[in-house]
């Protein structure tokens, strides 16, 4: 039971990282059938800078950690929107190009980082009660799973709300149907393209930190391992659904770990697998085209 | 009045690399209803779209005299121009309510006018527009181009799969707002074109073929025929029993 | 045949006459080559510029003619170099049948995991592509019972291969090898481009409604170009084993596809030749860059220029990037550009066709 219990916190604690990766990529894809590979590199470039920050000022402090996440997030935006206005925009609508040019940055980016941090992980701490456990049915969790999963759960929550509420998320939830009558209204849809790249850019750069203190570590192919589930995860949840990718999310992270408990390290395999019988049985995804 | 409102001079158009309008020319006048007319695949919505700004567009369009043909579609809109596209494309995700306030442009959208010509989507407002009727669909297409003042409307088969009951709302609706706006219509019920439009625009493989008051085509049934095909006999026949 | 498909004929056949003899000639290319052509560090790196510039044709026909934008194409080069590894280790095969064997299992690999992926298209294609690959990738570095030797990779168990092809003094023979390969490679690609099913896939990757519409099948035919491919590439992947005597888990990784991608495009999609040109530039720019790294005149740099210039992928990203965006038909568009030849498709509107989207592409505000 506490074995369950532990594989349940663990899934759901690397399905909420999965979450804040594929979040963004499916709002870019449903909005502007861009495949982002430079996502990741967001992602990475969030811990790197994050970690540098809490180094400065106090890594154990819950300063240290909460200014950390916040230069995450904004370094993750700030590179997303630098590359949708500087990259995408220039080949508009040209689709394949687009990924084209990310999958040049993913490149380059890691390399850059490698010249920078080296190739090797670097090994990070926090705030003492992270690495902590408490007992949950008799599991011990250890306490950032909690924290990575209220976090995510916020992030999903603020996402769905800005979609509903706000004008710019309904440009977004219009765009993501059809794109071409939300232009036939007048309305430039180019800037609600560059709003999902900094929203999929903070919580891409916001789940780097997180990762971080999930795994224990930064190094510049951080970003990458977890873009390759969180791409698994858009397609099942049925790409450009924020829903689908919440649910897929969580069902991918937790196939992944009891997979690799019970069925002798399979996790990815079995996630594979899944991949392919939703595409025999359902070839758009869980939920879709929907957004929010 | 003044000069046409929208002139288009040597339009071609082009999308996924085929040519869909072929050197179109024809001018709308700054008043009442315009009708293009044309049998199904002739190009018609392609012009429509092209002057939008929606198609891949050579040629030279101009609204009240200026140039909006390098303008791209949210521009060309913002100048004034409402677009009441073909099978209404609402948002289906979207309420009624956010459908229409996603339209509105000016500081003080026509509320009032929409409500009173649609009663129906008052009540509705909550509703997710997917959910609506073909009917209620489109007078939610129609209202987003009527909460702004435009200088002109474009509006693409606003009757095509309609009960007739709805088809005489929908014709009622426009004429309303012809009396502010003049409208650009693409119209397949030649019943509602004789009621409507004082002007028609004949479209065939692309290119205009005949342009004449609607009611001198209309009347003279030979060339109808020859233009429109068979389909327009039977509205005629429809027309004239009435 | 046409007059100018004479000519290229006649210009195939120098060129690939030309590389013949090149073992047997002392030409020296300073800055590209590490020595004389005989020598076998030269041989060497050009047989590695024909393993990828096999790999790139093979990548080329399934996007240029397919229209198909794979992320996952490693799979199969790597698992041309890991199977023919492993079937020479584990069996008593001599290395021909292995060599088909190994084909044989990358033919269904390709079949089973190209038949699923071709459900979805476009942007969805190429994720599922890369997950398959990925697994791929994750099965090498576990190391199922000692199968791939995990991170360390696998090294060529030579007790089943000729002589001629083992060891340093025969590296021309692993040369001319490569050279055969290419030229099998060019052919296959040539008579798949030709074929009616060639036909039909690149029909339905400008049109699919329309192939769809004539009662032709453009699922099938996308399969055949997918499984034709992938067989290309593992003959690529055997090539590799053999030349490098061994094989890592990078031949089976997302880097090495998205390192295809990048010959395809900097040669021009859609272009045979093109992508050819692309296989071997890439190879000695990545060979020439990395040695340049490690020059004292990079290491003298302020650290804002050493450190990017020091990593080659930087730098080849980067390329990649600026092809991209300012060199949309890459070598062979700009080639074609250049002699004002007009060719119906520029490698901008096949890349189009690769898109799921692009039926619905519609004029929106430019830049
Ligand atoms: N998005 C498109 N892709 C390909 N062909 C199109 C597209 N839109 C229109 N066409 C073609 O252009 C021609 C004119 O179509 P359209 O303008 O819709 O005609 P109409 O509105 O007069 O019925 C048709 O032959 C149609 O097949
Ligand atoms: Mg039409």
């Amino acid at each position: 039971m506490s074995t369950f219990v532990l594989l349940l916190a663990t899934g759901l604690g690397l399905g909420a990282l999965y979450f804040l990766v594929a979040s963004g990529l499916s709002l870019i894809y449903g909005l502007m059938h861009v495949l982002n590979f430079a996502h990741g590199s967001f992602l990475t470039l969030g811990a790197f800078l994050g970690w540098a920050v809490a180094q400065r000022m106090d890594p154990s402090s819950w300063t240290g950690f909460v200014a950390s996440v916040l230069v995450g997030a904004l370094v993750g935006a700030l590179v997303a929107t630098l590359t949708e206005l500087l990259l995408i925009r220039p080949l508009y609508d040209r689709h394949i190009e687009q990924v084209l040019v990310t999958v040049g940055l993913s490149l380059a980016t890691v390399a850059l980082f490698e010249g920078i941090w080296g190739t090797d992980a670097d090994f990070i701490r926090g705030p003492a009660w992270l690495d902590e456990t408490t007992g949950v049915l008799g599991a011990r969790i250890p306490n950032d799973r909690f924290l990575i999963i209220a976090v995510a759960v916020l992030v999903l929550v603020a996402i769905v709300v800005f979609l509903r509420r706000t004008r710019y998320g309904m440009i977004i939830r219009a765009g993501v149907e059809n794109r071409a009558m939300v232009t036939a209204l007048g309305i430039d849809v180019r800037r609600a393209f560059t709003l999902v790249f900094a929203i999929g850019g903070a919580a891409a750069g916001l789940g780097g930190v997180l990762a971080s203190h999930y795994f224990g570590y930064v190094s510049p192919t951080l970003g990458g391992s977890l873009l390759i589930f969180a791409f698994i995860v858009t397609v099942i949840g049925g790409l450009g659904s924020l829903t689908g990718a919440a649910v897929a999310s969580v069902l991918v992270a937790l196939l992944q770990q009891f997979a690799n408990y019970y069925a002798g390290g399979t996790g990815d395999f079995v996630i594979v697998l899944a991949l392919a019988v939703v595409l025999l049985v359902r070839p758009a995804g869980i939920l879709g085209k929907v957004a929010a | 009045m003044s000069g046409p409102i929208l002139s288009v001079q040597h339009l071609s158009a082009s999308v996924a690399g085929q040519q869909v309008v072929e050197d179109v020319s024809f001018t709308v006048p700054a008043t009442g209803i315009t009708a293009v007319l044309g049998r199904n695949g002739v190009g018609k919505t392609s012009t429509l779209k092209a002057v939008m700004g929606l198609y891949q567009r050579r040629g030279e369009i101009t609204l009240a005299g200026e140039r909006i043909d390098g303008l791209p579609t949210h521009r060309v809109v913002q100048r004034g121009v409402g677009y009441v596209p073909e099978d209404r494309e609402v948002f289906s995700r979207l309420t009624v309510a956010e459908n229409l306030r996603l339209a509105e442009r000016q500081p003080e959208p026509r509320r009032e006018l929409v409500e009173r010509l649609f009663p129906d989507l008052v009540a509705r407002r909550d509703q997710m527009a997917g959910t609506l009727s073909g009917g209620q669909q489109q007078m939610v297409a129609l209202a987003r181009a009527l909460l702004n003042d435009n200088r002109l409307l474009l509006v693409d088969e606003p009757t095509k799969g309609l009960a007739p009951l709805i088809v005489d709302q929908v014709a009622d609706a426009l004429e309303a707002a012809s009396e502010t706006v003049p409208i650009l219509l693409v119209e397949q019920n030649l019943d509602v074109v004789r009621r409507l439009a004082g002007d028609a625009v004949v479209i065939a493989g692309g290119r205009v073929v005949h342009a004449a008051p609607a009611a001198a085509l209309l009347a003279d049934e030979a060339l109808t025929q020859r233009l429109l095909g068979v389909h327009a006999e039977t509205h005629d026949d429809k027309g004239a029993a009435r | 045949m046409r007059r100018s498909s004479w000519t290229s004929l006649g210009l195939g056949v120098a060129v690939v006459t030309l590389l013949a003899v090149l073992p047997l000639l002392a030409i020296q290319v300073p800055g590209v080559l590490p020595g004389p052509t005989y020598t076998p560090g030269a041989l060497q790196l050009l047989a590695l510029c024909m393993v990828y510039a096999t790999l790139a044709l093979s990548y080329n026909m399934l996007l240029g003619t397919g229209g198909m934008l794979s992320f996952g194409h490693a799979l199969y080069f790597g698992g041309g170099a890991y199977g023919l590894g492993i079937v020479l280790e584990r069996t008593d095969l001599s290395l021909w049948p292995a060599v088909a064997l190994t084909l044989l299992g990358a033919l269904a690999v390709a079949l089973v995991t190209g038949a699923v992926s071709l459900r979805v298209s476009g942007i969805p294609f190429a994720m599922v592509t890369l997950a398959f690959a990925q697994a791929g990738s994750v099965l090498v570095r576990r190391n199922p019972d000692g199968l791939t030797g995990g991170d360390e990779g696998l090294s060529l168990d030579t007790e089943h291969v000729p002589a001629a092809l083992v060891g340093v003094v025969h590296t021309r023979n692993l040369y001319w090898l490569a050279l055969a390969v290419v030229v099998i490679a060019y052919l296959a690609v040539l008579w798949v481009d030709r074929s009616r099913v060639g036909h039909v896939a690149a029909a339905s990757r400008e049109n699919e409604l329309r192939v769809r519409s004539l009662g032709l099948q453009p699922y099938t035919a996308k399969l055949f170009v997918f499984v034709v491919g992938g067989a290309v590439a593992s003959l690529a992947g055997v090539l590799y084993l053999l030349l490098q005597s061994g094989t890592v888990p990078r031949s089976v990784g997302a880097d090495l596809t998205v390192t295809v991608l990048v010959m395809v495009v900097l040669g021009g999609v859609g272009s045979r030749w093109g992508a050819i040109v692309g296989g071997v530039i890439y190879t000695l720019l990545n060979q020439r860059l990395t040695l340049l790294a490690g020059s004292d005149a990079i290491e003298s740099l302020p650290t804002v220029l050493h450190v990017p210039l020091s990593e080659p992928m930087f730098i080849l990203g980067a390329l990649f990037i600026a092809v991209v965006l300012f060199m949309p038909g890459g070598i062979a568009g700009a080639a074609r550009s250049g002699f004002g030849r007009g060719r119906s498709r520029s490698g901008a509107t096949v890349l189009e066709a690769a898109d799921d989207q692009g039926e619905q592409r519609v004029l929106e505000p430019q830049p």
